[in-house]
């Protein structure tokens, strides 16, 4: 406050309007600062959108342009007529589905107990599910082929999924939601007669729809781009999803040259679903990156 | 269900009830049980039982063939594990070499990405500019698309006649054969300065069988294309979390330091960052653990080539079990590297306790994460 004495806000008109430009500068220093990133992060994608519909020549002599001359659609044609992409598409679907709704299921039930139900063992349970999650996954690629491999799994669609129906921070999301709604409701419902499980069901589960749709959209993306679990579990062709089939095309499987309208467009379309979920689904990832800051 | 039967008979009359519904919670134990059994299971058997398997083999020199968990699986002790540190030989070097690799990486990567997600925090923070949300989610997509696909999109734009070449092409840079190029960054430095080959003091020894020389390499120009895949994937996620911890430090004290006349790096270095102090922390020791688990870009762009500098302890574990067979040595660096990282988990975890227990009111929702905080 000193300083406010020593130095009273009266400007005079020079100093205002050397203000006055000095804020305007700075906008525009702002402004192009925002541009110069926001090119950084989506030229890249604008890159492989342009590059996909280019003729190889073109995409070689052209790398940076994202328009492609001539047009052409051979390199997508090439994904779906000379690669196993439809079968990828398959695979990817399928795990993906069961195993979001595996994890919004047994996620929301095992956080739904340890939320609120009393049981013995649940605070030794709680801190097992913090502990899980500080396990890397990578350290976990030898362990998982092992015991797969041990259960007689190893290559096949249960191999691919089972392991991945479950995970201790969507259980970590779910928990920490289920304490911050009231009890009353659930207590209410109980006393009308109401099962643990019925009340799970139709009364908590109703309003925890924030929740179950983050923990959805985190299953969703997680489960699509997983990439090293594939990796372990299966090394039959027939059971690769689309991130393993993606990996294995660019290690060279593939004719001559380069091929990389091929590539990109098979990675465009790899990346399509997650990029129309990010749009419609914001604010979720927005939450759910928050939230995976914290499982740390 | 069983667990939907009437619980009501339960009630037992020998003490009032503590609570209402107190005789309804009856039979909760099992409900309990029965509502974690299924993530209990898939829990312990394909992340608890398997770390205790691969605990074995580890300790074995299993070679793929049938059971490890037969006798006739030669059993060897913690010889998996003192041939990676202390016999000289070729385990022990490529050991090395990863570690090496994912330090360099890690220098690099770490306070790359929290320098740019702090920047982008702070522009998307900014009141005066328009289209922030727009921006913010820009910033942000990368972190959320395959790694495999993005690598592919990088590996790209990094080829020999690729975007970025172009692009240092018109800067009047002759740009580097990227992923063909395994010369060390901080050699390729010291070249510039006149030092061209290696001293014989540098070459003729140094810790656990690489010499100083190429301890002191530097990330090879092929890692820096993956460093800055990284860096660029990443940062939106940080970045989400400087934003958050920016939005909650008050207009007003910023305000109030204007007004004494701070200038805006002064505002900056004493007003903002104390605020953020914690959320720094987190990030920084999150960036830690994360960026020694590099494993998928590794994969796709480089497999470890050129000449073993972009192999990283977990692409090595990977490697040496399923390329080379020898299951035991992969498994043992694995632990090795989970050795690592809980490290830098445990550090972590005591950071954010300690920031718990400073600062309740800006401690907000990380602190129900510490374990026992959370019974209500």
């Amino acid at each position: 406050m000193t300083a406010l004495t020593a130095r009273p806000p009266v400007a005079t008109p020079t100093r205002r309007d050397r203000r006055a430009a000095r804020t305007l500068a700075s906008r525009i220093l702002g402004y192009a600062v925002l541009i110069f990133f926001g090119l950084v992060f989506l030229y890249p994608f604008v890159i492989q959108l342009g590059n996909s519909f280019k003729t190889e020549p073109d995409a070689a002599a052209n790398p940076l342009s994202p328009f492609a001359d001539p047009v052409t659609t051979a390199g997508f044609e090439r994904i779906f007529a000379g690669t196993n992409f439809p079968l990828w598409l398959g695979n990817s679907l399928l795990v993906t589905v069961l195993v979001t709704l595996g994890r919004v299921f047994f996620d929301s039930l095992a956080g739904y107990a340890l939320a609120r139900l009393r049981f013995r063992g649940r605070a030794g349970l709680f801190a097992a599910v913090i502990a899980v999650m500080a396990v890397p996954g990578v350290v976990l690629l030898i362990p998982k082929f092992l015991v797969l491999n041990q259960l007689g799994i190893y290559n096949s669609y249960a191999g691919l999924i089972v392991p991945l129906l479950a995970d201790a921070a969507g259980v970590f999301i779910m928990k920490q939601f289920f304490e911050s709604i009231p009890v009353s409701v659930e207590e209410a419902a109980r006393i009308d007669g109401a099962g643990v499980f019925r009340t799970y069901w139709s009364v908590v589960l109703p309003m925890a729809r924030p929740a179950l749709i983050t923990l959805t959209i985190l299953s969703f993306q997680g489960s699509w781009n997983e990439f090293p679990h594939s990796l372990v579990s299966v090394q039959d062709p027939d059971l690769f999803t689309l991130p393993r089939g993606l990996a294995d095309l660019v290690s060279g499987s593939l004719g001559k040259g380069t091929q990389y309208p091929l590539k990109l467009g098979a990675a465009l379309l790899a990346t399509i679903p997650v990029a129309v979920l990010f749009v419609v689904f914001q604010r979720y990832f927005v939450r759910g990156g928050n939230e995976g800051a914290e499982k740390g | 269900m069983t667990t939907e039967a009437p619980a009501a008979p339960a009630t037992t009359g020998e003490r009032p009830p503590r609570r209402t519904g107190r005789g309804i919670r009856g039979n909760e134990n099992l409900a309990g049980w029965l509502f974690v059994a299924p993530v209990i299971v898939i829990l312990g058997l394909f992340l608890l039982l398997p770390i205790l398997m691969a605990l074995w083999v580890s300790l074995t020199d299993w070679n793929g063939q049938g059971s490890p968990f037969t006798t006739q699986v030669p059993f060897v002790g913690v010889d998996n594990y003192t041939t990676l540190f202390t016999e000289d030989g070729l385990a022990r070097r490529d050991l090395m070499t990863s570690i090496r690799n994912n330090i360099y990486y890690v220098a690099i990567v770490v306070p790359a990405q929290t320098a740019l997600a702090l920047g982008l925090a702070l522009i998307v923070n900014n009141r005066m500019l328009r289209g922030k949300a727009f921006f913010r989610s820009a910033f942000y997509f990368p972190s959320v698309t395959s790694s495999v696909a993005i690598s592919v999109v990088f590996l790209f734009l990094f080829a020999n006649s690729g975007a970025v070449n172009q692009l240092l092409g018109v800067l009047g840079i002759d740009g580097p054969q990227w992923f063909a190029d395994s010369r060390g960054v901080l050699h390729l430095l010291l070249a510039t300065l006149g030092l061209d080959t290696a001293p014989a003091a540098l070459t003729d020894g140094g810790p656990f069988g690489l010499s100083w020389w190429d301890w002191l390499s530097g990330p090879s120009v092929a890692m820096t294309s993956i460093i800055a895949l990284v860096v660029w994937t990443t940062s939106g996620t940080f970045m989400l979390m400087f934003l958050a911890a920016l939005q909650s430090v008050p207009v007003a004290l910023d305000e109030a330091s204007t007004l004494d006349g701070a200038s805006r790096w002064q505002r900056f270095r004493h007003v903002t960052l104390p605020m953020i102090r914690a959320t720094t922390f987190l990030v920084l020791t999150l960036g830690l653990i994360g960026s020694w688990q590099v494993f998928d870009q590794v994969y796709v762009m480089s497999q470890g080539e050129p000449a073993k500098t972009t192999i990283t302890p977990a692409y090595l574990s990977y490697r040496t079990a399923f390329r080379d067979f020898d299951y035991g040595s992969g498994a043992a660096i694995s632990f090795v590297l989970f050795l690592i990282i809980i490290v830098f988990t445990l550090l972590q975890r005591r950071v954010m306790a300690d920031r718990d227990t400073d600062a309740p009111a800006a401690g907000r929702r990380w602190r129900r994460r510490v374990p026992g905080g959370s019974s209500s």
